[in-house]
């Protein structure tokens, strides 16, 4: 009995042990970290999705931790223990970290794959590919969105937001020096051309400020993306500033009575990065060279209103899946919107981040 | 007397004939190590989740070697360099840049001391980006060379910076936590008047506290003696009425003061219906500081009736009787009975919310506006935004000095053998 006991024991501790091993054998655990809410479900069913469908042996774990990936990298990097294999983040913050050592450079010819007509990955992607580090997946940008019920006149211009008399009541913008401080400067006149010239000397900070100054009282200042969709439809403020998916979300799928207001939208983009010393090479090249092709990039736009960042996507955005409205009016990209824009200047945030942060707050708490 | 016991010690001995003090000594030492190896586990684990986190803190908020290791043939001929000649340094500290920017350009490492130095000098993260990028083509005279690819490299103020920040250790972090800054020659100095926040910053945050803590104390010390005089059934019933809340999830009920605070929100529309202010000048509750106030008292008034609550449990209702029998009135029997005997519960749930108070950021963040955010926020803006751990951990171990200070003024005045925690 004793003797029948051991080797049952035995027997199935083996089989479980092999049971483990070939589990793990089969499935590889990817963690991609992006931002969570209506952004990770696009992604979600434009590329992890068909991608597990076409791999059973990759297992794609989301993490909504973006928010904090920059931090977050940095310790893990410094721990040496990076267990993200892929992140998601916007362009300023790539370039950061790229320049710091903690981000893989990549190749893009070679990593990903071409437009359908032949064009290299490089020339499709373009102007966007804004460090070595980065592939862009997407443009979105930063706009405004107000409530048609509650403006006397829809707003038509940048100019407006600094408009009390035509626009009374409050606004929402951003905690932070980043393009509000070009608003303020067009607003005031600036061509915008010469913006960042005239940000880069002391007057210019300060005309700017003067000009935001005129309608501070006036301002609900937000943090966080979801802060002025919610102002808004709380009827809080009558028109802020947020990302324009965000704007989307509110006013096709939960009806709200807001409309945009594109005028001098600041475009800025969204991609992945692999870390330095993150799990899973191969699988991760070949998820990117799927996930980042034409098609998907395009797919991507049924779910949610960013703009793919390749040229070649472009002509493929199709309906929305669940609400069947067309796409591409709503994207930011859409020549209708943008008939005035500005491109975040990453080369000027990144050597004045710091020191108009500090301005700009100084200047919010006197 | 001391020799006799001496003698009678000498002549005690256990059976196996050591010495009974020697073995009763042995006894006891086992059974202190038997009781020290029963807390080892919780001695080492606020070694590693307490203290060790604070030493690393203090020493970030100091620790400087990046650019000193990166720029390892140059930082150290710059220190011969004299910065106050208004000459650039002279050839070989050029040259051995250059041997630097090569090698910084292989190892990746060029970008993170540019970022270093532009936490002090705005220009430098470009400036390093730029001369790593032309590192490779970089030729005698080097001078000239670094002045063609990048004129700032020609202006001396960048070089000060350069000599200034590349010493293993630097105090420009607090300074920076300080509102204060190097002048043009070198001296240390307050900012320009439009620069200065976190001083500011630190006096709201304390006085806020102070505030938040005053009135939790004024709204808690009713309810807690409620509480205790109330029937066990009764009582039972309102503690959990103050545990509910405690219980529920920080954010929502954050959140639930913005729907109830805000202009077009449940307060204000009521006021409004009842006439008490005029549609069109709604009360500003929220985004402000009366928001911070307002939602941190809600939070944070459980951690001031519990312990008030168990305090005034243990007190015996008879005291106040005494005092009435020997003829103090009710309000002499409250002030000189009743109230010393609750200040050990009043002084843990003071320091209690002061201390939780101070380090607050959720809540503030949320519906603080620009006048009720507080230094935790910017503490978390530069560990998750800017990355300048450095600035970080200089405004974190500031306010932990500014803790440890009141602590003691608190123990002055109050007395930790005072206080009780529930």
């Amino acid at each position: 009995m004793k003797y029948l006991l051991k080797h049952t024991l035995i027997a199935t501790s083996v089989a479980a042990t092999m049971g483990l091993a070939t589990a793990a054998h089969a499935e590889t655990e990817m963690v991609v970290v992006s931002w969570g809410g209506a952004y990770t479900a696009s992604q979600q069913k434009a590329y992890h999705e068909p991608y597990m469908a076409a791999n059973s042996d990759v297992k794609i774990i989301n993490d909504d931790s973006a928010g904090e990936a920059v931090a977050k990298l940095r310790a893990m990097n410094e721990a040496g223990n990076v267990t993200w294999a892929l992140v998601d983040m916007v362009a300023s913050d790539a370039i950061l970290l790229c320049e710091e050592g903690l981000l893989e450079e990549i190749d893009h010819d070679t990593a990903l794959a071409a437009a359908p007509d032949g064009t290299l990955a490089s020339e499709d992607f373009g102007d966007m590919i804004v460090s070595p580090c980065y592939i862009p997946q997407i443009v979105y940008s930063t706009t405004f969105g107000y409530r048609t019920d509650l403006v006397k006149e829809a707003p038509t211009s940048i100019n407006d937001i600094f408009d009390l008399e035509k626009i009374p009541g409050k606004r929402s913008l951003e905690k932070k020096p980043i393009n509000n401080l070009e608003w303020a400067l067009i607003a005031d006149g600036v061509s915008p051309d010469e913006v960042y010239d005239i940000l880069e000397t002391e007057e210019g900070v300060d005309r700017a400020l003067a000009k935001l100054d005129t309608i501070k009282d006036s301002v609900i200042w937000w943090d966080k993306g979801a802060q002025t969709p919610q102002l808004l439809a709380d009827g809080e403020v009558v028109i802020g500033s947020t990302y324009n998916g965000r704007l989307f979300s509110v006013i096709e799928e939960e009806k709200q009575p807001i409309a945009m207001m594109w005028d001098w939208q600041v475009f800025d983009l969204d991609g992945w990065v692999i870390p330095k010393g993150a799990p899973h090479r191969e699988e991760v090249a070949k998820y990117l060279t799927f996930a980042t092709d034409t098609q998907r990039l395009a797919d991507q736009a049924k779910y949610i209103s960013y703009g793919p960042a390749r040229a070649s996507s472009a002509p493929l955005v199709g309906k929305h899946a669940d609400l069947g409205i067309e796409m591409s009016p709503h994207m930011p990209t859409a020549p209708d919107n943008a008939k005035n824009t500005l491109l975040y200047n990453y080369e000027f945030w990144a050597d004045n981040r710091d020191d108009l942060t500090e301005r700009f707050n100084s200047w919010l708490a006197q | 007397m001391a020799t006799n016991a001496a003698v009678i010690n000498e002549q005690l001995v256990t059976a196996d004939g050591v010495p009974l003090r020697t073995s009763l000594a042995r006894a006891q030492r086992r059974n202190r190590l038997r009781a020290l190896s029963l807390v080892l586990p919780l001695f080492l684990f606020i070694a590693i989740t307490f203290f060790w986190p604070i030493v690393d803190m203090l020493f970030r908020s100091v620790e400087n070697q990046l650019v000193g290791e990166v720029m390892h043939r140059s930082a150290p001929l710059l220190q011969d360099w004299d910065e106050s000649s208004g000459e650039l340094p002279d050839e070989t500290v050029f040259a051995a840049l250059a041997e630097d920017f090569k090698e910084a350009r292989e190892t990746k490492t060029s970008g993170k001391v540019g970022r270093r130095l532009n936490y002090e000098k705005p220009g430098f993260s470009g400036l390093f980006r730029k001369t790593a990028r032309k590192a490779p083509k970089l030729e005698a005279p080097f001078k000239d060379a670094f002045i063609k690819a990048d004129k700032k490299w020609g202006k001396v103020e960048m070089w000060q910076v350069f000599k200034r920040e590349s010493t293993p250790y630097t105090i420009s972090y607090y300074l920076a936590a300080m509102d204060m800054g190097y002048g043009d020659t070198g001296e240390i100095a307050r900012n320009a008047e439009n620069k200065r926040i976190y001083m500011k910053l630190f006096w709201r945050t304390v006085w806020i506290s102070l505030l938040i803590t005053a009135l939790c104390l004024l709204l808690a010390y009713p309810i807690s003696y409620l509480l205790s005089v109330l029937p066990v059934a009764k009582s039972n019933l309102l503690i959990i009425l103050v545990l509910l809340p405690f219980w529920t999830s920080l954010l929502v009920r954050t959140t639930a003061w913005i729907a109830l605070l805000q202009q077009e929100g449940v307060i204000n529309d009521i006021v409004v219906w009842l006439g008490f202010v005029a549609d069109d000048n709604r009360l500003q509750m929220i985004h402000n500081r009366t928001g911070t106030i307002i939602a941190m008292v809600h939070i944070l008034l459980p951690f001031m009736v519990l312990p008030l609550y168990s305090v005034m449990k243990t007190i015996p209702p008879s005291y106040m009787r005494a005092a009435k029998s020997l003829g103090a009135t009710p309000f002499t029997a409250f002030v000189r009975v009743y109230i010393p005997n609750t200040i050990a519960g009043v002084g843990a749930g003071a320091i209690l919310v002061f201390i939780l108070a101070i380090g607050y950021y959720i809540t503030p963040a949320l519906v603080g506006g620009q006048s009720g955010t507080l230094i935790s926020n910017f503490i978390a803006f530069h560990m998750s935004s800017s990355l300048n751990w450095g600035l970080a951990a200089a405004l974190g171990s500031i306010l932990l000095a500014v803790v440890l200070a009141l602590y003691f003024i608190y123990d002055k005045i109050v007395g930790f053998d005072n206080m009780k925690l529930g």
